[in-house]
């Protein structure tokens, strides 16, 4: 744990959180990779598989608060995002979907979650796994579906668009296709959980820093944690927001991968 | 006093990522407002859009930090 108060090195002033918090060293020094992150991403997957075997294993016509809550999650997902998202064939991807979202949202909400604190998306590494399974997903779906030179000379060269235009267009496409999508699926879900810890932590260690001060700055130090807890119920917010956008999205390009013409 | 120039930076380059959202959404409510059963259709690119003019913003912040 964190020494109370945040001074630096000459023991005065306020050493505002940064990157460096987010690194977090190893549980065990025999297990390297064994780090807060990875263990909190293990126990999200517990807790979904947990959540959803109880919900769905006594399903009824008349289903329980359990039934009903899981079923609720998952209708969101197949009736709300994908079948008006992808279309007709949306059921092979409700899996796929499904799985994104609440792995997604389990892990985002953590960082809220007292005692645990911290999002697993916060840490680079995760975003991006998910965001390379994406642009696998999509890739692959519209290499099978228009075969694999149709698929890339849909993308390179769009239909319907003046043949001088494609000077501009084209590099744009490909980048787009390949580059800018994954790279910003990830980003967009790491950055907002980085962002978010961040703003918690300014106004918390902040707070708490304020305590220490001298009498003036006591009485400010309540306000700075009000508002560490006032943002704590804008992230959850934020939370939820990025989880459905990056499902989304997923969604998104499939269905563009799906129809012929781009 | 000291800090970095970057985050004056950044908080320049989100000022058009800020009006950019809040375009996107006066949008999306003024269409609702003036077509209820609509919402459903809009949704998605509302949120769709707003992701897009917000990766701008978070390209900022990644930039603040790295350089």
């Amino acid at each position: 744990m964190r020494v109370l108060g945040r001074f630096n090195a000459e023991g005065e002033g306020f050493v505002p959180p940064s990157a460096q918090d987010f690194i977090l060293p190893p549980i065990t020094e025999s297990i390297p990779w064994l780090t807060k992150p990875v263990l909190l991403a293990f126990l999200s997957v517990i807790i979904i598989s947990v959540f959803f075997i109880i919900s769905s294993r006594k399903a009824a016509v008349v289903p329980s608060k359990m039934q009903f809550a899981g079923e609720g999650v998952y209708g969101f997902i197949r009736d709300g995002l994908a079948k008006d998202v992808i279309g007709p064939e949306f059921m092979r991807f409700v899996p796929y979907l499904f799985t994104l979202f609440t792995f997604v949202l389990v892990n985002n909400v953590f960082a809220i979650v007292p005692l645990l604190q911290f999002s697993a998306m916060s840490r680079v590494g995760f975003p991006y796994a998910l965001a390379i399974i994406t642009y696998l997903v999509y890739h692959f779906v519209g290499m099978k579906r228009q075969g694999i030179g149709r698929y890339l000379k849909g993308i390179a060269f769009m239909p319907g668009v003046p043949k001088a235009i494609y000077i501009l267009l084209t590099p744009i496409e490909i980048a787009t296709f390949f580059i800018v999508r994954p790279f910003t699926l990830g980003l967009r879900l790491f950055a907002n959980m980085f962002a978010g810890h961040l703003l918690i932590l300014v106004f918390v260690l902040g707070g708490e820093h304020l305590m220490q001060g001298v009498i003036g700055l006591k009485i400010v130090s309540p306000f700075a944690f009000a508002m560490g807890i006032a943002l704590t119920f804008f992230e959850f917010m934020v939370q939820c927001l990025q989880a459905y956008i990056f499902t989304l999205l997923t969604a998104l390009y499939v269905a563009g991968s799906l129809v012929d013409e781009h | 006093m000291t800090g970095s120039l970057n985050v004056i930076g950044y908080g320049a380059a989100a000022i058009g990522p800020a009006i950019a959202t809040g375009m996107i959404f006066a949008a999306y409510i003024s269409g609702v407002a003036r077509q209820p059963e609509s919402r459903s259709v809009l949704q998605p690119i509302a949120f769709l859009g707003f992701a897009l003019a917000e990766a701008l913003a978070l390209f900022g912040l990644v930039l603040a930090f790295v350089l």
